[in-house]
């Protein structure tokens, strides 16, 4: 994919999201991706929450877009996304907080619901997210039905375009979902919205069963996960854990609270794991 | 066709064939579809699929025309407004009287058109988003009256400001939920909603309150609308041997719009006008004008128009009329207005108001404050058109519900005699929320 030769490391977007995932499989674990929202509870304070994360163990942040409809989202992550948009947060920000991690080797992706993308112009978007240093777009109100040109603008530049399959998932729509998503596939382990769970449903194991009959993706597996040892069950059967709301409780603690939180998961992912 | 005492079409009738529904991934032209999780795509099928069976199920249909005959009263009349007519520049004003269906307006057609839908899927649970009742209380009737468990989603604000129907609807065994974030208006009430269904899809079928969202929601609540223009139709035609000139409706999500519009599409020499809230003037910002004064964009599931700002974050819409206070519009509703057939006109509370005491005193018809912005839209339109012109009305709903409001715009009560919960502003004194 790049220009210099077959042994070349590929460093774009795609390349880098492909070598997380790479090198935790090299290390027999599940990565690890902490998700926190940019503007929360500052956009410099989320910069260093963020880089809290990274530097505790996090493998891959997913950067959330703050929205003022996140119907995926349950409480506490709304609140957090209302303290962002109330403290002024704009779409640029999000882009910069990317920028700023990334500068200092930080892996990023963006979380976002689509309609910024779409007032932003997805093709302005994926190149603007592309030079920022991100590596790719995950869109939890986006299926690939609607993609009108995003996974083109995606190619382009050489970012990953990052769906989601649930457990209500037909077959036919998880095979399509997959064959348009590139770095990992977001596999929502339970019906329901972000926010911790006391336990990871059997639904979340039999999904990923599921889905590796339909592509050989890695498949990163959120909702629900808030401790090192829900993390070290998911991480016995998935490729990446994503942890999000326990995250966010944590950062209201502070940036301690979530280099303990993170670290703790870290090592979960990497305790248990059973491999493929 | 099917018709009722009277000779008039049918509810049922409105689910026919008609060819002029969306593409089969719920598209008209660029605006529709289904911006929404995947989670809930099996959902949204599923009801798409069981919608396609019923509107072709002879007992389902039956069913559906027997409730609305003898339930919530159909047909409704079409009354001659001889009086107003004098303020609309002489033209004749005729107005489809959707405010003496059963619980006061247009929702029932919907509502029962779901609930019956959500027996044939099996599901026992009902969820619906309201803003201060009215869809609320349809939703809560229709599952009253077929056994299903009720819970309605009422942003907070709206639960103080609109006690009553909060206890209507408990009256009628549903649960309330006031829904804390966000705005704590409508349409955190549907956002709560859709995080409800996500959780609940096994037992659970989200009964959405207008002909937006998601498909099939666009095309199958506006084929259950349908029978307001279908009748109104047949009436007009009965009753003074032509075509309207204007049809008038007033247009938040837009389903009793659509619902009297959609049987007149192929007339091509009626005119059809939506008339949008534009609360303080839609050049102020504070309005509820989605296509006059919004901008395309993916919101609650489809791609339609919205008021959002430059980032793309929706932005609160402003309107005395609860009703058509929210910041988006059904994509039918775009497609319309983007191909010409529909225009759509901004109307601001002032002038809403003033259609409405208008009303009240021409007429002895207390209209919905909704309503009241398309009487106020065919008040303009009769002006410019003369005494030649037939103009048809809309009245989507009563007005029961929006006298506290009204009383306080007009002052014509001792303050002190109203409730103590003194809104903030005209605008937070709203009435109905609904989409």
């Amino acid at each position: 994919m790049t220009a210099g030769g077959a042994n070349a490391p590929d460093r774009t977007g795609l390349g880098v999201l492909e070598d997380v995932f790479t090198t935790a499989r090299a290390e027999s674990r599940a990565a690890l991706i902490a998700y926190l929202p940019a503007g929360y509870p500052t956009v410099a304070g989320s910069t260093g929450l963020l880089t809290q994360a990274l530097d505790a163990g996090a493998d891959l942040v997913e950067v959330g877009l703050p929205y003022s409809d996140p119907v995926l989202d349950g409480p506490v992550i709304q609140h957090a996304v209302d303290t962002a948009l109330r403290g002024g947060v704009r779409v640029r920000d999000t882009l910069s907080v990317v920028e700023t991690l990334a500068a200092r080797g930080g892996r990023a992706v963006v979380m976002t619901y689509w309609n910024p993308v779409l007032r932003y112009g997805p093709e302005a978007f994926a190149r603007d997210l592309a030079s920022a240093g991100g590596l790719g777009v995950i869109t939890p109100d986006l299926v690939p039905d609607e993609e009108h040109g995003w996974l083109a603008a995606t190619t382009t530049h050489a970012i990953a375009p990052i769906f989601l399959v649930a457990p209500s998932s037909s077959e036919q729509r998880i095979a399509t979902t997959a064959a348009a998503t590139r770095g990992f596939l977001y596999t929502a382990s339970t019906m329901g919205v972000t926010g911790a769970r006391d336990a990871v449903s059997d639904t979340a194991r039999a999904l990923v069963e599921r889905v590796r009959r339909h592509t050989d993706l890695p498949l990163g597996v959120g909702l629900g996960v808030r401790s090192g040892s829900q993390a070290s069950e998911v991480a016995s059967f998935a490729d990446g854990v994503i942890v999000g709301s326990a995250l966010v409780s944590a950062a209201e603690q502070g940036r301690a609270a979530v280099a303990r939180l993170t670290s703790e998961l870290a090592a979960g992912v990497r305790g248990n794991h059973t491999g493929r | 066709m099917t018709t009722s005492p009277g000779g008039l079409p049918t509810a049922s009738s409105g689910l026919a064939e008609h060819g002029h529904d969306p593409d089969a991934a719920g598209h008209f032209g660029r605006f529709g579809g289904r911006f929404m999780p995947e989670a809930l795509i099996a959902a949204v099928d599923e009801v798409a699929a069981e919608y396609d069976k019923a509107r072709h199920d002879p007992e389902f249909l039956a069913e559906l025309d027997r409730l609305q005959r003898d339930y919530a009263g159909r047909p409704s009349p079409i009354t001659d407004a001889r009086r107003l007519s004098e303020h609309a520049g002489g033209a004749r004003v005729l107005l489809k009287r959707e405010d003496l269906n059963h619980t006061g307006s247009h929702k029932i057609n919907n509502v029962l058109g779901q609930a019956l839908l959500t027996q044939r899927m099996g599901k026992t649970r009902v969820i619906a988003e309201t803003g201060a009742g009215q869809h609320g209380v349809a939703t809560a009737t229709a599952a009253a009256l077929l056994g299903l468990e009720c819970v309605v989603y009422m942003g907070e604000v709206d639960t103080e400001r609109q006690a009553l129907n909060v206890a209507r609807m408990r009256l009628l065994g549903a649960e309330v939920v006031p829904v804390t974030t966000g705005s704590r208006t409508l349409k955190d009430a549907l956002n709560e909603a859709y995080r409800d269904w996500v959780g609940t899809v096994g037992n659970t079928h989200y009964v959405l309150g207008t002909a937006a969202g998601p498909h099939p929601f666009p095309m199958m609540v506006r084929d259950f609308h349908r029978v307001i223009g279908l009748e109104a139709r047949a009436q007009v035609l009965e009753q003074y041997g032509t075509l309207p000139d204007a049809i008038l409706a007033c247009v938040g999500g837009g389903s009793n719009a659509i619902g009297i519009f959609h049987p007149f599409l192929d007339d091509s020499s009626v005119r059809l006008v939506g008339c949008e809230a534009a609360g303080d003037g839609v050049e102020t910002g504070r309005h509820a004008a989605s296509i006059t004064g919004g901008s395309v964009g993916a919101l609650h599931g489809a791609f339609t128009y919205l008021l959002q700002d430059e980032d793309g974050q929706t932005i609160e819409s402003h309107s005395i009329s609860a009703g058509l206070d929210y910041p988006g519009v059904g994509p039918e509703h775009s497609f319309l207005r983007d191909i010409g057939r529909a225009e759509y006109i901004p109307v601001t509370d002032a002038e809403a108001m003033d259609a409405f005491r208008l009303l009240c005193r021409t007429e002895g018809i207390i209209p919905a404050i909704e309503s009241a912005h398309a009487v106020a839209g065919a008040v303009r339109l009769g002006r410019e058109l003369g005494p030649d012109a037939t103009l048809l009305v809309n009245l989507s709903g009563r007005g029961d519900k929006d006298v506290d409001t009204a009383a306080r715009w007009f002052d014509v009560v001792d303050p002190a005699s109203l409730p103590t919960e003194e809104p903030a502003s005209p605008d937070a004194a709203a009435g109905e929320r609904e989409l």
